[in-house]
């Protein structure tokens, strides 16, 4: 039920309220994370962001928002947002800079991007943007259409481990993406009168935390309106979330197994046969050989492999299995592991021998509204083949060959910078990403090679340690309320639109046009980002049908049809007949793609690269088993750090966690700053006792950097001395590429002292040139596993 | 006529701390000031191996029901912003009702 006061408005778009202008629109990040809800932006008399409300009548958050959204202008008017291109003037980490115009600064790009050009190949650039920003077109649009490079790839993001993997395995599978059905595909939501939806009987939460996380384009809140609807819960989680208090079954696994529970789960449903004979038998291929694989994943078997007593298991199961409809929603810990794939393809057959494919429910087939696909690979095209080719990670046949990835292999791009093999990397364009402070794992090591590159350009909203450390140049970039943007991710397709400035700062449509219309004009055939949005939106949206103006001052979000089991209608192959797109038709339980490129084609899986089993006497040094990256209410991975913000109030510094048992054991106390070391590096966070979690786990935020002290090195802003990513190796991921183990590390933990904090990680890596430098010199590669000594 | 009251159904409360901002928004407190706090008791194992973890956000005396907003017609910030839909706004009357259905639940009168 919504107030008189927003009902009077409800067919406008921008109103006054006294001395405030109000604007009904979206917002995505940055500042914000992979969503775009809907807002209403309050405007001063000064055209200032002043306040930040839900839009009630936007069905994907229905009013409501995160504490980040309600304080964003905190973050648009804070005083550390850099309002004009910078040009270093010292040395690199000095943090000195000369304030220079857009125009001087396109100057730079260009001559040095002629320089690359001439000296070595449009190739030896290569563009990085961080996770779920609005930068997912336009970034690698740039790369492409006016470096003229193929390899566009994430921060340094290991083995492309977020989504990546589980895409490559629903693609195969499926043909298609799948996802919770939380009715999020229908404007009128949760409406099963109106519509077919029908609330989840139980909702399988397996290692995310969504309430917290809110990923890929998955608002958490959907999961509590489905529990108030009745929906029971099964929580697969290393630790006890919220969610997982309020579930049926908890299922504390062991970081790292997550592929072995689901090869159990599949073993109980399909032994005790409740699975869906008739879904199976009509709409699958493989059913016996996945039945031969999971034979041996016994209750007993995956009990010992993850720590979860076997009765669990078998409940949770049997549970998930007699519910219809049931749903999985799944997270991060699946990519983050090198048996990414694997575990992937067997939570997939979770959801398929049940039945639960793209019925009212269950997992959904979603595709983005309005067949506008334009993300990793937008302007791929525009290259020759000959250098789609070159892209590099192209050892890796799945990535490069079968069409799945969309980016280039971040491990293999630091490589290439590291030996020059297969050609070397000389120029990084980094926009809106902070490798060392965030995602890339080994940040020492990516330290150590982005230094040695001949150009650097960071665009960001605030100066980071990823920009003092290495921009020759930094580009300010405007934030989503100051831009005209339009985007998709599933559904709906929304428009973002611009409400105010800060300074002359420009977006990140704006920069990359000027720029492109230097480098290869032929291929920017607009003059801005509304220009941009409205080409996109005719060329590129062909269902939509209106143009930018339309889309955000008339329509703000616009829902597709959606129709539920299209491979009974015709609706889920390209060729019109029924099934599903894949080589078979059906949901491939064997993948005969994963066969075709000499991959194992059912689910399997392994120990971990660094685990109590697999490395036993690293277990002995390192006595427990790291798990990283659990998301905060309070922050987007490294952003909203600044000094003064709500954000920092309420959460000031980084926090690990261990039961009270292990802290006892080693004498340590809840608040007190702790070394987490292994035999990669170190870091230190402050422990929090967390009672939930096994005597033998350990758990560590990311993303840390503290803005509020020194740029310069050796301090960067202590990103070193807090980051967990000091413990993480480059180059361990799975078979195909994908997959690295951020989530399953070993490591100890030691109380900070005076003695032993004399030299901290940040002077370390940058004064000392410290952590993960051993080269092998058979092949220089760094070598994993080197010893930590100091 | 009754105070105004604000029912908390905190069986479904994340502790996600959107009230907590939206009303320090509102009410325009800096650092350390609430006009409602969220509460953390938990996780705790209980006796008999279950676990209990809640969140309850209190309202503090600095809470004025938004009597503001509600005379423009508008709703209070925290219940507006709530992503769990775990915060109702109303008379006392109807809120204790209300949280007679629940099985977690608190009733507040912050404002005489
Ligand atoms: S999910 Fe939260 S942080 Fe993300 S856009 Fe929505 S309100 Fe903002
Ligand atoms: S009713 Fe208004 S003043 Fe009271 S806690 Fe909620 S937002 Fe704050
Ligand atoms: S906004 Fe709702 S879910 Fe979040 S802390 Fe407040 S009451 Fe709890």
């Amino acid at each position: 039920m919504t107030s008189k006061y927003y009902e009077e408005h409800k067919d406008d778009v921008t109103w006054q309220d006294g001395d405030y202008t109000v604007t009904r629109t979206t917002t995505w990040s940055g500042p914000g994370c992979h969503d775009g809800c809907g807002v209403l932006y309050y405007t001063d008399k000064d055209g200032k962001l002043a306040k930040v409300e839900g839009d009630p009548y936007n069905p994907f958050n229905g009013g409501t928002l995160c504490m980040r959204c309600l304080e964003m202008p905190e973050f648009v008017n804070h005083p550390q947002r850099v309002t004009s291109p910078l040009k270093r003037v010292g040395e690199r980490g000095e943090n000195k800079w000369e304030e220079i115009s857009y125009d001087e600064a396109y100057d730079i790009v260009e001559e040095k991007v002629r320089e690359i050009w001439r000296d070595y190949a449009p190739e030896s650039i290569s563009c990085m943007m961080g996770t779920g920003r609005n930068a997912c077109w336009q970034v690698p649009y740039l790369c492409y259409s006016a470096f003229g490079s193929p390899n566009f790839c994430l921060g340094f993001l290991s083995g492309e481990s977020c989504f990546q993997p589980r895409s490559a395995a629903m693609a195969s599978m499926n043909g298609d993406f799948l996802i919770a059905d939380m009715s999020q595909q229908f404007e009128q939501r949760y409406d099963e009168e109106n519509t077919e939806w029908r609330t989840p009987e139980v909702i399988v939460i397996w290692g995310n935390n969504p309430v917290r996380s809110n990923s890929d384009n998955f608002y958490g809140g959907w999961v509590v309106d489905c529990m108030q609807r009745g929906s029971k819960l099964i929580t697969i989680d290393p630790s006890l979330t919220w969610l997982a208090s309020r579930s049926e079954y908890w299922l504390r696994l062991r970081p790292g197994t997550d592929g072995a529970l689901a090869l159990g789960m599949l073993h109980v449903i399909i032994e005790e046969d409740l699975y869906d004979h008739e879904f199976v038998e009509k709409w699958t291929y493989g059913f016996d050989e996945l039945r031969e694989r999971c034979k041996d994943w016994t209750p007993e078997k995956v009990s010992e492999i993850c720590w979860i007593p076997a009765e669990d298991i078998v409940a949770a199961a049997r549970m998930y299995a007699q519910a219809k409809p049931a749903t999985i929603q799944w997270g991060l810990p699946i990519d983050q592991a090198v048996w990414g794939i694997p575990s992937a393809m067997a939570i997939n057959a979770l959801w398929t021998i049940t039945g639960n494919v793209d019925i009212p429910g269950g997992n959904i087939i979603i595709r983005n509204a309005f067949d506008q696909n334009v993300s990793y690979n937008y302007g791929f095209n525009n290259l020759a083949p000959e250098v789609q080719a070159k892209r590099i990670g192209a050892e890796y046949p799945l990535m490069a060959k079968a069409g799945f990835s969309s980016t280039a292999h971040s491990d293999s791009i630091l490589k290439a910078i590291e030996t020059g093999d297969p050609y070397p990397i000389r120029m990084l364009w980094l926009q809106s990403t902070n490798p060392i402070a965030n995602m890339g794992s080994d940040a020492p090591r990516i330290y150590r090679a982005v230094k040695s590159l001949d150009f650097v350009v960071v665009v960001d909203m605030y100066m980071t340690p990823t920009a003092v450390a290495f921009a020759d140049l930094f580009l300010p970039c405007a934030m989503s309320c100051e831009r005209d943007s339009q985007r998709v991710w599933w559904v709906p397709l929304r428009g973002m639109k611009k409400v105010t400035q800060c300074g002359n700062v420009k977006s990140d449509e704006d920069i990359i046009i000027d720029l492109g219309k230097r480098l290869h004009p032929e291929n920017f055939p607009f003059d801005n980002e509304i220009e941009w949005a409205d080409n996109i939106l005719k060329n590129e949206t062909p269902a939509y049908g209106g143009d930018f103006d339309q889309l955000v001052n008339k329509d703000v979000w616009k829902y597709p049809e959606f129709h539920y089991r299209k491979y009974e209608i015709g609706e889920g192959r390209y060729d019109g007949q029924v099934g599903f797109n894949t080589p078979t038709g059906r949901v491939e339980l064997y993948n005969t793609t994963m066969m075709l490129w000499g991959y194992d084609p059912l689910p399997d899986w392994e120990e971990p690269t660094s685990s109590p089993y697999r490395t036993p006497e690293l277990f002995e040094k390192y006595p427990f088993v790291l798990t990283t990256g659990a998301r905060s209410f309070e922050f987007f991975h490294s952003e909203n750090r600044q000094p003064n913000t709500t954000s920092r109030e309420l959460h000031p510094m980084p926090k690990f966690e261990m039961s009270k048992n292990a802290a006892e054991k080693l004498g340590l106390e809840d608040g007190e700053w702790c070394w987490l070391e292994n035999q990669h590096g170190r870091c230190r966070q402050i422990l929090r006792i967390n009672p939930s979690l096994d005597d033998r786990v350990v758990r560590a935020e990311h993303g840390w950097w503290f803005p509020e002290t020194e740029g310069a090195e050796p301090n960067l802003f202590g990103t070193f001395d807090s980051n967990i990513n000091n413990l993480i190796p480059q180059c361990d991921n799975g078979v195909t590429g994908y997959g690295a183990p951020y989530k399953n590390q070993l490591c100890k933990v030691y109380k900070c002292t005076e003695e032993n904090s004399k030299v901290m990680p940040g002077y370390h890596v940058t004064r000392e040139d410290g952590y993960s430098k051993d080269i092998d010199e058979s092949n220089g590669d760094v070598k994993v596993g080197m010893s930590y000594e100091r | 006529m009754s105070a105004n009251a604000l029912m908390i159904d905190y069986e479904f409360c994340t502790g996600c701390h959107a009230c907590e901002v939206a009303c320090k928004k509102h009410l325009e407190v800096g650092e350390g000031q609430y006009g409602i706090h969220v509460l953390q008791d938990g996780p705790r194992e209980l006796p008999d191996g279950r676990w209990e973890y809640n969140f309850l956000p209190m309202p503090t005396s600095l809470c004025d029901m938004c009597a503001g907003r509600i005379a423009e017609g508008k709703d209070a910030a925290c219940v507006h912003h709530c992503p769990a839909h775990c915060m109702h706004y109303g008379p006392a009357e109807e809120m204790a009702a209300l949280a007679a259905e629940k099985t977690k639940s608190a009733v507040f009168v912050p404002v005489a």
